[in-house]
């Protein structure tokens, strides 16, 4: 099995590792590389993520950001979003293009492209408003507590510059060890991510000679270097064939274990996200139309889009076919066309369970359960 | 189409031991040779579709090139309903060529962005569709329908258009000339799930409208086995595995076959992604 190196390399850090703390731990909460079977221990199993006891890392609440469009009005690529991510816990989101996923993980850092508009609402953070922090405080979040694993490993790698270089630089830019302490860091993170014997040639490598599973990993490594609380990732595996795709996955599983990741991970493939995420949070229109626990949406998806987004997916079945082919129930339309605002719902042109009420008014969020939210009119009122 | 009709009628496209080297200079010492495609044979018949699957680096663009006549293969014979691509000259290749379109994963890439949607779907026309001015613009418009782009489109440039758009309209020009092969190689791989499969449809229905052969490269072994009748299996440039794909499905006999078939993301909860070391 490909996905072995992660795993196998793990275990054998937390070993070595265990007499020396790390230079790179910064508290009690944070993830500590000096004593992972300590903190492995206290690691509280996903079924105890909904309960009130677990503290919410991040906190995002009512976040509207708006790109400005060549003569029409504002797009608003997120409108209103609140959720919050549990310490501990994977949070799928997953989103078609164009719905405002990639807004979300940049705009959680307080990056923004040159079009941004308006920007409000708040992002707490250890008690701390990110969209209200200055740049030298963000500079200090960034790629330290919390860390950006961006889709296109090709572009987010600098091509001319060695993949040891580029984790090193991470950990300079936050880090006061000097040079050896760095070169050390490297070492030890790509030997998490690569076979040991491995290690010292990807470290040495040029982006261009490493493969694009490799690439991936490179970026995990400059992303986990530092002992971040919280990683994003932005489609990590979207450019990726599917073998690949599934190593890479593994890896995520392995160091969501053995460094008890936070991680938000962002997708369009809902079937990414089984036996992955905890939670998942549907995203269209910027808007957050349905947010539960991983097993309650994959089992029974309660809004009408996230129903047909998973029947669109073409089953992987074992029955012969009958005769002819069949199509898929495809959603009809474009979420493009939601873009032009516009009174009620924002699926209501697609939906195929449209009533009067969504073209006149945007539903609220129904709570369906403690842990189970949707955004439609079928709920109200149960 | 069905499978009892497949002995009676004539393969559309027949490729023979096709063989494609290419060979890496290295900067110092002797020339590498990289074999892209090492002895592919398969028949396409008319108005069905092999889907080609394979991970990256198997020979499954080269295969596509060569077929497009982009590439002469090294060695092997290429028939294309009963012309032999190998020895041709320039001017007869124009003529298959017409008949052959590709169509790519990212179609933006592809189209002059200065270029509004008509002006895309014109030029294969102007140079090869034998058309007159007059009947170039309704030609495209109905392009454009027949795909279900609507009409007003027609003047926005390719960067307006979403994912989806693109490939529809990808599609449209590739079906400008009345071709009778389309290659798509791995044209639904960088679309979302739910354009995914309203592409999917699209090629549907225009297989049982047009009657269109499709050579279907891909990655994403679900959808292969939706859309075709028949899958290959490429490793190292050699086709592993051959068969309907209900059988590819539940027997899969090569390794390489077994291990795409596992890297299937599944939405079942009964069965993680990933197997669980």
């Amino acid at each position: 099995m490909k996905q072995e190196p992660a795993e196998s390399a793990l275990v054998k850090t937390n070993q070595t590792g265990s007499s020396e703390s790390s230079p790179f731990s910064k508290g009690a909460e944070d993830v500590n590389f000096g004593s992972l079977p300590i903190r492995f221990a206290l690691f509280t199993p996903p079924s105890c993520f909904n309960m009130p006891c677990m503290a919410s890392i991040l906190e995002v609440r009512d976040l509207r950001v708006t790109y400005r469009s060549r003569g029409g009005p504002a797009f608003r690529a997120l409108d209103g979003v609140s959720f919050s991510l549990e310490s501990g816990e994977v949070l799928g989101v997953l989103g078609e293009s164009g719905s405002g996923k990639s807004t979300l993980a940049t705009s959680l850092l307080g990056l923004f492209c040159a079009n941004a508009l308006t920007v409000s609402g708040t992002v707490l953070f250890e008690g701390q408003d990110l969209l209200q922090a200055k740049p030298g405080e963000l500079q200090k979040i960034r790629g330290n507590r919390i860390s950006l694993i961006f889709q296109e490993p090709s572009v987010a790698l600098h091509p001319t510059m060695r993949a040891g270089r580029q984790i090193r630089h991470v950990l300079a830019a936050h880090g006061t060890k000097g040079r050896r302490g760095f070169d050390q860091r490297t070492r030890e993170v790509l030997e998490q991510l690569f076979f040991a014997e491995e290690a010292e040639r990807i470290r040495r490598s040029h982006p261009h000679q490493l493969s694009g599973g490799q690439r991936q990993r490179v970026l995990i490594a400059q992303a986990i270097a530092c002992g971040p609380s919280v990683i994003i990732a932005d489609e990590p595996t979207a450019s990726l064939d599917p073998t690949t795709q599934m190593e890479i996955l593994g890896v995520f599983r392995a160091l969501r274990k053995s460094l008890s990741l936070t991680m938000m991970f962002i997708t369009h493939n809902p079937a990414l996200l089984a036996g992955f995420a905890d939670r998942i949070l549907v995203l269209y229109a910027g808007r957050v139309i349905e947010l539960g626990p991983a097993q309650g949406v994959l089992a029974s998806p309660k809004h009408p889009y996230t129903r047909s987004l998973f029947q669109s997916i073409p089953p992987l079945a074992s029955a012969p076919r009958q005769a002819g082919k069949k199509k898929l129930p495809a959603i009809s339309g474009d979420s493009f066309s939601s873009s032009v605002p516009r009174e009620g719902c924002p699926f209501e042109p697609r939906c195929p369970e449209r009533m009067d009420i969504c073209k006149s008014r945007e539903p609220g969020l129904v709570n369906l359960s403690e842990t189970h939210t949707v955004s439609c009119f079928r709920y109200e009122g149960q | 189409m069905t499978a009892e009709s497949h002995e009676t009628s004539e393969p559309l496209v027949r490729v023979e031991n096709l063989v494609k080297h290419y060979s890496k200079r290295k900067l110092v010492g002797s020339v590498e040779e990289v074999r892209a495609l090492d002895g592919v044979s398969f028949s396409i018949f008319r108005g069905t579709t092999l889907a080609i699957v394979g991970e990256s680096g198997s020979g499954k663009s080269t295969l596509a090139f060569c077929l497009a006549c982009f590439e002469k293969p090294t060695s092997g014979n290429l028939w294309f309903e009963e012309t032999s691509l190998s020895g041709l000259k320039e001017k007869d290749r124009r003529v298959i060529r017409r008949q052959i379109q590709l169509i790519f994963q990212d179609p933006a890439n592809s189209f002059n962005p200065r270029w509004s949607v008509l002006e895309i779907l014109t030029e294969p026309l102007v140079l090869q569709g034998n058309l007159s001015r007059d009947e170039m613009h309704p030609r495209a418009q109905a392009l454009l329908e027949q795909v279900g782009l609507s009409s007003h489109l027609g003047e926005k440039l390719p960067s307006e258009l979403s994912g989806g758009q693109r490939q529809r309209l990808g599609i449209a020009r590739a079906l400008g000339l009345r071709p009778k092969l389309l290659i798509l190689d791995e044209a639904l791989s960088a679309l979302d799930c739910s354009v995914q499969a309203q592409i999917a449809n699209l090629l549907m229905e225009l297989q049982a409208s047009l009657g269109m052969t499709y050579l279907f490269i891909s990655h994403d072994l679900a959808m292969a086995a939706h859309l075709a009748d028949e899958i290959a299996v490429m490793s190292r440039g050699q086709i592993v595995e051959q068969g309907a794909p209900e059988e590819i499905l539940t027997h899969p006999e090569n390794r390489i076959t077994r291990e795409l078939l596992a890297a299937v993301p599944r939405l079942d909860l009964s069965r993680p992604p990933l197997a669980e070391s």
